[in-house]
């Protein structure tokens, strides 16, 4: 996983509740057996009028000017802002990479689904939680006229506009550990080989019928 | 010594280490895998030169993509089949147990676990699907992960997790006959919302929960994700005990007696707290059904269509409106004057036996209703359709004129050729109406397995209660 470095981007406003996973990647795209190639279908039910299939050149589709991820001014946003329970419903993972290869790194919500939150931290994308007060003035910020510009920066963990306007956020320190050194879990995991053989000596005296296989 | 709670239970038996700021690496017992989340985690297994760490920790299946009306994957077309391929070639690279697409044992991820007593009280069972919370039904710690995860469990059988709060949710009891499992779970997101169980742990209680089957358990902890929770649970009765007795992969002899003894400890301590508690009234729940592009839009089958003026916020009222758009119906509307295309009876919420069975009572002598274009079922296994035609309820499904596929996850998200077509209206045994789920277009209603078949023989819902 590539590290997470500070940086200033715009951000796109999706002022929508409840946005689920179904929505943020289609699952005729999960037929995929890559991690890539998932940007051009971020949102496809509603980017684009007509139905989407994988292996489709999505420069031909006629897109809809109503969604906000088609208006000009949003073009190469790197934030994602949004509403409550964002990525609620199924787990795929298909739905951060999907963020990711759009050029998504930054997610601003109110809060986000438990499933989804974690995928993202897995993929060096940074959701951020702030209290629904804040997140009705950034939607007005970036809904007016001039693209709004945040700097994010996770080791001082805030969001900056300006030299008087900016936010603060809380995040777990061993997530945020892992992404700003890019770590990877497994690699984390493995160096604790000894204290999983050790559980699962003491596991199989306790409950060994958890180690058989009686098929 | 402090009451715990069942989830305190179930955490404390799995932590392998804890860091100081509370994040623990927690041992997994059982992992479900299909053939759609996991070839990116099989292909970085490979690429970091991996194996498994256990084996036979791990059980496979086909199921999302699969097609219903026959078992030949060349009718699913190429991309689905070339995934199907993948699981079954990563399964025979890494040693790992597969029911493949013949197998009478294949079926939804999360009917054949428990079925084949793969899923026992007192594991962590996770997949890479977020109805894993199913498993929930035995006293097991399970919940949905995602890709990265499926490959961290794969290489080191454990995950990196921190302890969700605790939410108990308990129903008095008893409901009123006709009020199904499904009826409770629609009727529980309808007071919460679908975020109202983010960041807890939901242990469900009370008479209304320990008078269900063990399939009514699966029904209703299926669909606590619906809730925002990741995980919720039952605690272990005879019920549970019954259930997983003699299945293939239970314990037997001596290392049954062995594991009743621990199994029968698996409920929460009198006295344990809860950080939050919400008590619902078993006999005001009826028959539910949802109008809307989220579970948490649901009502009583008797009840209308909102007013926006009844939503709680701006912006609640603004997605009712979205919804309503979507849905094509307006507010004030009766549910039973809602029009159906479609009836689909199937998913991981309600393909068991016990659904089937309801279903097709409803059925018996009655015949689809004119308007429907078509009605489906699909049963959530090999062997629950084996037992079904040993019922002869399949051949009650047909006489009333609806189709009886092979197993798989079907129009519950639409994978496969089974769908619906734009503006087409579907009452629905899943557990998600998002905006597309059956299709493109497409318009869920959400309901038990007798209320699709009562909407199948009328054309629109009505109340399965006063069809008899
Ligand atoms: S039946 Fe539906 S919800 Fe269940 S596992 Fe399959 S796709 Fe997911």
């Amino acid at each position: 996983m590539n590290k997470f470095e500070s940086f200033t981007g715009l951000v796109c406003p999706l002022d929508r509740a409840n946005v689920d996973t179904d929505a943020i990647i289609p699952k005729q795209f999960l037929k995929s057996t890559q991690r890539s190639g998932f940007g051009p279908n971020l949102f496809d039910e509603w980017r684009y009028l007509d139905h989407g299939e994988p292996g489709m050149d999505n420069h031909l589709r006629p897109t809809n000017p109503r969604f906000v991820l088609n208006d000009p001014r949003y073009e190469d946003a790197d934030i994602l802002l949004a509403r409550e329970n964002f990525g609620c419903g199924s787990s795929r993972e298909h739905a951060p990479w999907a963020l990711l290869d759009y050029g998504f790194k930054v997610l601003i919500a109110p809060s986000f689904a438990d499933i989804f939150y974690n995928n993202c931290f897995k993929n060096g994308i940074l959701p951020i939680t702030l209290p629904t007060e804040q997140i009705d003035q950034l939607f007005e910020l970036a809904t007016n006229d001039a693209a709004l510009e945040l700097s994010i920066n996770l080791t001082t963990q805030t969001i900056q506009q300006d030299e008087q306007t900016h936010w603060s956020f809380d995040i777990d320190l061993f997530r945020k550990h892992c992404l700003l050194e890019g770590l990877d879990d497994i690699d984390l995991t493995l160096q604790h080989v000894d204290d999983i053989k050790a559980y699962e000596k003491k596991r199989t005296q306790q409950a060994p019928w958890l180690f058989t296989q009686n098929h | 010594m402090m009451a715990k709670t069942l989830y305190d239970k179930l955490w404390d038996a799995h932590v392998v280490r804890e860091e100081k700021n509370g994040t623990c690496l927690l041992y997994i017992d059982r992992h479900l895998l299909h053939e759609v989340t996991s070839p990116q985690a099989f292909e970085g297994l490979r690429l970091a030169g991996r194996k498994p760490w256990r084996q036979t920790a791990n059980l496979a299946t086909p199921d999302h993509n699969v097609p219903t009306t026959s078992r030949d994957m060349s009718a699913a077309g190429p991309i689905s089949r070339t995934q199907v391929e993948t699981l079954d070639n990563n399964c025979a690279e890494f040693g790992i147990t597969e029911f493949k697409l013949e197998d009478i044992r294949q079926g939804i991820v999360h009917v054949i676990g428990p079925e084949q007593g793969a899923t026992l009280p007192g594991m962590t069972v996770v997949c890479g699907d977020s109805h894993t919370s199913t498993h929930g039904a035995f006293a097991a710690l399970a919940h949905g992960i995602g890709t990265s995860e499926i490959e961290h469990v794969l290489a080191t059988q454990c995950l990196i997790q921190k302890k969700s709060k605790t939410m108990q949710i308990i129903v008095d009891g008893p409901v009123s006959s006709g009020t199904t499992a499904k009826d409770i779970i629609l009727a529980i997101i309808g007071k919460i919302g679908t975020a109202g169980g983010t960041g807890y742990a939901i242990e469900f209680a009370g008479q209304g929960i320990t008078d269900l089957s063990m399939e009514g358990r699966m029904s209703l902890c299926n669909m606590t994700i619906e809730a925002g929770a990741r995980a919720g649970f039952v605690a272990v009765d005879e019920k549970t005990l019954a259930y997983v007795k003699d299945r293939p992969y239970a314990p037997s002899g001596d290392l049954w007696e062995q594991a009743v003894e621990n199994w029968r400890t698996l409920h929460s301590d009198k006295g344990a707290k809860f950080d939050k508690t919400i008590t619902l009234d078993g006999t005001d729940i009826q028959p539910q059904v949802t109008w809307g592009t989220s579970p948490e839009m649901v009502v009583p089958v008797s009840g209308k269509i909102p007013e926006l003026t009844e939503a709680t916020s701006a912006l609640q009222a603004e997605s009712w409106q979205h919804a309503l758009d979507y849905m094509g119906l307006q507010s004030g509307m009766p549910i039973q004057d809602i029009a159906l295309d479609k009836v689909f009876i199937g998913s991981c919420t309600n393909s068991r036996i016990e659904d089937l069975r309801a279903a097709a009572e409803v059925l018996k002598g009655e015949k689809v209703a004119a308007n429907i274009k078509l009605a489906m079922v699909v049963p959530g296994s090999g062997l629950v359709k084996r037992q079904a035609e040993s019922e002869g309820l399949d051949q009650l499904f047909i006489a009333a004129g609806f189709e009886w596929r092979q197993p798989g996850c079907s129009m519950c998200l639409a994978m496969n050729p089974d769908r619906l077509e734009p503006g087409e209206r579907c009452a629905s045994t899943s557990n998600r109406n998002f905006e597309g789920r059956q299709g493109q277009g497409g318009r869920t209603h959400l309901v038990s397995p007798a209320m699709a078949a009562a909407a199948a023989i009328t054309g629109h819902f009505v109340d399965v209660r006063e069809l008899s």
